[in-house]
């Protein structure tokens, strides 16, 4: 039975829910508006909000004056890079372990689990020294390789998450029809995965796209994603607010709207199924 | 159910991310403990020398070592403060019934995507900054002396920084546990009478505690190892000011290419967040077998 709600409260919960949602979103609304700011508009004071001559010259600067497009595909290529090579070590083994668990395979989903824990830091040095010998430092390859093995714990728990809400029946029904493994995993199982693979790559783009301690350790010049080109705005050129605003913008755009996309998921993945 | 030979096929296909997790804990784990035993910066090569426990000795005596496990602690501390009030609060409004529920839940979502090196430095310049930053635009205009942030409260700065990061995280969670809550239940206590309150403290609170504990885990996991807001907006000081251990321990080893000292540093670092996790763990575990 559902609460009526008189439409006096409905106004004002609805007043005091879209303050809050504004004034959390307000900061990221105000980097929106100052990348169609002038410089000096940018700054002045007071500061206007709408009343101002939009531009878009900030957008072509950064380009022209830091090759923005190369930092944004370097962001592309290290983020779905290491989320489809998570997919294709993570989507066998949480198949099986959801599928055919054996006395173990709760202690081995627990473990890997467990390497999240570690601290990047804990493991920095050798890392970089790896990577520095074997001449990795500033390369997209040696990030994918990163970002897919710190990733990897969670891939493989929200696919395992996912795998589990299969019913088992519909694989036994195919095995007594006489499937083979093969025609088991194209034809019956893997239309039913789609779902939750999909959700599981999104969330996995977000992460590695906003990931911020190896790529900003790993990359110099060259291979620098977004998060350490924008890292490279800390002084003093963050000082020009409307360029800083146009980066940031168009460094933040994609992923804001693939995340609207996964809200749900997000709760799921992020707390590794403890929060339905 | 499963043939011996199916049982086969489940290792084989298990094996590839086991052995690439196993390397990838072993492998580096065991390098930072090695280093951490030697006298080793990188400025000085071939000049290598075990020393023992002397890393450790130096890295947890030295004064910077008790300023940043105090400057973790209030960081994440402050953060979860923050986050798990504010969190509890914006999902007991949200789940209220309004108009644009979807487009608000959209809005109050939108920080968590938001790479932490773009969040940390508009935060920094647009709002922070004392001549042109927002906050100084609003205490000129109420006639108060614009406050700089980051120079005089910088640990503070960086809290608000993080926390407007992980708010909508942890309102997600809560917001998604507040919804599996029975109404019934609730309707039953107004009708015998309860306050609002007492409903809040007895019935709404009990059914999130769950939720609460595992935000708290998950968040103290990440921000044990904040370091890129620290980066761009302080560099950790001034001084030691706002220096947490994961930021302590890069400065040693990538500016002061003080390998030894930074692994000893590295290795207490997880020994701290081994202390977390032990936790998470078991409450994640115990869902396992749910």
């Amino acid at each position: 039975m559902a609460r009526a709600v008189t439409t006096s409260r409905k106004v004002t919960y609805t007043a005091v829910a879209w303050a809050i949602g504004f004034a959390i979103f307000f900061p990221i609304l105000w980097t929106i508006l100052t990348s169609f700011k002038t410089e000096a508009e940018a700054i002045a004071s007071p500061p206007s909000f709408i009343g101002f001559a939009w531009t878009l010259e900030n957008y072509g600067e950064v380009q022209e004056r830091s090759n923005y497009l190369r930092h944004f595909w370097n962001s592309v290529i290290i983020s779905f890079g290491s989320t489809f090579l998570g997919l294709l070590i993570a989507i066998p083994a949480a198949w099986a372990m959801a599928f055919v668990p054996g006395k173990r395979t709760k202690d081995v989903l627990m473990w890997m689990l467990s390497t999240k824990m570690l601290p990047p830091v804990g493991v920095l040095i050798p890392i970089y020294l790896i990577f520095r010998d074997s001449g990795l430092l500033d390369t997209s390859f040696g990030l994918v390789i990163v970002l897919t093995l710190i990733n990897l714990p969670i891939i493989v728990w929200m696919l395992y998450t996912y795998f589990k809400e299969i019913p088992g029946e519909i694989l036994e029904a195919a095995r007594m029809d006489g499937a083979t493994l093969k025609y088991e995993i194209i034809h019956v199982l893997t239309p039913m995965a789609v779902p939750g693979i999909a959700s599981t790559l999104l969330l996995n783009v977000i992460l590695a796209w906003n990931e911020a301690f190896w790529t900003l350790n790993l990359t110099a010049a060259k291979a620098a994603p977004l998060t350490a080109f924008i890292a490279s705005y800390s002084s003093p050129e963050g000082l020009f607010y409307a360029k800083l605003s146009a980066a940031s913008t168009m460094a933040i755009a994609p992923i804001l709207i693939l995340g609207w996309f996964s809200q749900k998921q997000l709760v799921r993945g992020l707390t590794f199924g403890a929060v339905k | 159910m499963a043939t011996q030979h199916s049982r086969a096929a489940a290792r084989l296909m298990v094996s590839p991310a086991v052995i690439l997790l196993l390397g990838w804990m072993i492998v580096p784990l065991s390098m930072t403990i090695y280093f951490s035993f030697l006298s080793y910066n990188l400025l000085s090569p071939g000049m290598e020398e075990w020393i023992g426990f002397l890393n450790y000795e130096f890295f947890l005596t030295d004064p910077a070592f008790f300023a940043a496990l105090s400057n973790t602690l209030l960081l994440v501390g402050g953060v979860l403060l923050i986050t798990i009030s504010g969190g509890v609060g914006l999902a007991l409004i949200l789940d209220q019934p309004f108009w644009g529920q979807g487009l608000v839940r959209v809005l109050v979502i939108a920080p968590f995507f938001v790479m932490p090196t773009v969040s940390a430095l508009v935060w920094k310049n647009m709002f922070m900054n004392p001549v042109n930053g927002l906050f100084a635009h609003a205490a000129k205009a109420v006639g108060l002396e614009p406050f700089d942030f980051l120079a005089q409260a910088p640990l503070f700065s960086i809290i608000l920084i993080v926390a407007w990061q992980w708010l909508p995280f942890a309102t997600l969670i809560l917001l998604t546990a507040l919804q599996s809550l029975d109404s019934e239940q609730l309707e039953a206590a107004e009708m015998d009478g309860a306050s609002p309150a007492k409903r809040f403290v007895f019935i709404v609170l009990p059914h999130l505690a769950r939720a609460i504990t595992v935000v708290v885990l998950i968040q103290t996991i990440f921000l044990l190892s904040i370091f890129a807001e620290i980066l761009v907006t302080t560099n950790g000081g001034p001084g030691y000011a706002s220096t947490n251990i994961t930021y302590l321990v890069y400065a040693q080893s990538l500016l002061q290419f003080d390998v030894g000292g930074g692994s000893a540093g590295g290795i207490v670092a997880v020994l701290l967040a081994n202390i977390v996790a032990i936790f998470l763990m078991r409450m994640i575990g115990k869902n396992l077998e749910a």
